[in-house]
């Protein structure tokens, strides 16, 4: 049987913490996040690889004559590409320990949750695993990307400002 | 064997672990415990093509050295009694399979590695079984599938996360041969002090450790300075400073002893940063009990010990629903006799 407690509670367990009383305890011993560190180091890696996305782009416009809207396609794609060879090698997680939401950018980041997730699943065989799980981490980014965009959009439609067609 | 006031249990017949394996990867084998582990794989896939396949050979290779070490065929064995982390225990089960004795699959995330062997020194103590297997498994990469993100995804760890062992830790127990008795066992209760955060394992877990800690003295009359050493299981750098806190708020003097967790006795975390607040997983607790305390145990350094496993049962599905983390602990205290 439980024992009654002071308050008529039912008292089941030794301790005299109550929720509150702990989650004060437990918030005492809890290491903060190094916000300010965290924010430097994303602010220069996210930099960082974004220099080095301009910089593949560049080589684009000035090797193969093409114009910077022709080369935006293949230096997306050579991002990628880095970011899937990073992923496979088992080093863009430990980089993304130390860089934090600088690895997040959009491009390399994104290829990093597919590729991660469709490296793990495959042993759950290609359709039920790699097709299935590729999607786990990056689809909600697809689905409230599209949803804002359509909010966006009927705004745009509805208000037309923003001047000039896109 | 009889009841100890409320939720330990005394064993009568002392049975006693006589044979005992540890086999762990390359993280653990980096650690300051590496020399009392029988085998280190250098490498997280262990030869097999899925995490899941990886995991169940730990438990395998585990729990056929000791077997060996017990000078025991499989034959001679007469129950095994695992768990591990997986959906549906499926590395315990599936390495049953292959024993081929009598199972029992139990369930009791990181404390599994108590539950299991409180559970088969009961079966042994009642007489239901001559030797008993408690082993348990768990593997870095299959709980982070599971429970978190996949392996190779780059997500930023909070400084209070943990890192699951890889490695399994088997014990043989039987009435007859020689070896450490296991004297007491205290079943847990559930403890949940509303932590919602599955990152923040320690701090989940420490109110159910506190309090298999202090039911263990209640119930037995004991005070901690019986024993030479108390370890908690995972509760890692942020958990066991709240379980010392909560344990003086309740005025049991832990200061009589040493008491450590065997998810800091693991790593180096200076060294080792990846781990960053320590072990975690019931690999944690098995591998340092089997390995490293039985072996000071057998050279005469420890006589009594009590090993105190915590489990936080919540599941992926638990926590995306925004519960919190029911937590258990199992206490089992080994004596070295004479």
């Amino acid at each position: 049987m439980a024992e009654q407690s002071a308050t008529g509670k039912k008292k089941t367990s030794s301790l005299s913490m109550d929720e509150k009383e702990y989650k004060k305890v437990a918030k005492k011993y809890e290491p903060p996040r190094p916000i300010l560190k965290n924010c430097i180091k994303a602010f220069f890696v996210g930099g960082t690889v974004c220099l080095i996305g301009q910089a593949i782009q560049e080589a684009f416009m000035a090797g193969l004559d093409m114009t910077s809207k022709e080369a935006a396609s293949p230096t997306v794609a050579v991002m990628i590409l880095i970011s899937v060879i990073l992923t496979c090698l088992g080093v863009y997680d430990k980089i993304a320990q130390w860089a934090g939401a600088g690895t997040g950018v959009p491009v390399t980041g994104f290829a990093n949750s597919m590729c991660s997730a469709a490296l793990e699943h495959r042993a759950e065989g290609l359709v039920l695993g790699v097709g299935a799980n590729m999607f786990k981490l990056a689809g909600s980014v697809i689905v409230f990307g599209v949803v804002a965009a359509f909010i966006i959009g009927i705004v745009y439609a509805f208000l037309g400002f923003g001047g000039g067609h896109l | 064997m009889k009841r100890l006031g409320r939720q330990t249990w005394e064993y009568d017949h002392h049975p006693r672990i006589i044979g005992r394996a540890t086999v762990v990867g390359p993280d653990e084998g980096k650690g300051p415990l590496s020399s009392d582990f029988d085998y280190i794989y250098d490498n997280l896939e262990i030869g097999e093509k899925t995490w899941e396949k990886a995991e169940r050979k730990l438990l395998e290779q585990a729990s056929q050295l000791a077997l060996v070490n017990a000078n025991l065929t499989k034959e001679e064995l007469h129950y095994f009694v695992g768990g591990d982390l997986m959906n549906q225990i499926i590395s315990s089960s599936f390495s049953a399979r292959q024993l081929g004795v009598p199972y029992l699959g139990v369930f009791g995330a990181c404390s599994t590695s108590m539950e299991t062997l409180a559970l088969a020194s009961m079966i042994v103590d009642s007489g239901a079984g001559d030797y008993v297997l408690a082993g348990t498994v768990s593997h870095n990469c299959t709980v982070e599938k599971q429970f978190r993100y996949p392996t190779e995804y780059g997500s930023q760890k909070p400084p209070y996360a943990q890192y699951t062992v890889t490695g399994s830790g088997c014990g043989v127990v039987s009435r007859t041969g020689e070896g450490p008795v296991i004297t007491k066992a205290t079943i847990g209760r559930i403890m949940d002090l509303g932590i919602k955060d599955p990152f923040n394992m320690g701090a989940a877990m420490a109110p159910a450790a506190a309090d298999t800690i202090i039911s263990h003295f209640r119930d037995t009359g004991l005070e901690p300075g019986y024993y030479d050493l108390i370890v908690t299981g995972d509760l890692a750098s942020v958990g066991l400073p709240i379980t010392k806190e909560l344990l003086h708020k309740e005025g049991i003097p832990m200061e009589q002893t040493v008491f450590n967790d065997c998810g800091l006795m693991i790593y180096d975390r200076e060294k080792q940063t990846q781990v960053v607040a320590g072990g975690s997983g019931c690999g944690c607790s098995a591998t340092v009990t089997y390995g490293h305390i039985l072996n000071r145990m057998q050279k005469g350094d420890l006589k009594r010990v009590l090993v105190v496993a915590t489990g936080a049962l919540l599941s992926p599905l638990s926590y995306q629903q925004g519960e919190s983390i029911p937590c258990i602990a199992h206490a089992v205290a080994i004596e070295q006799e004479g």
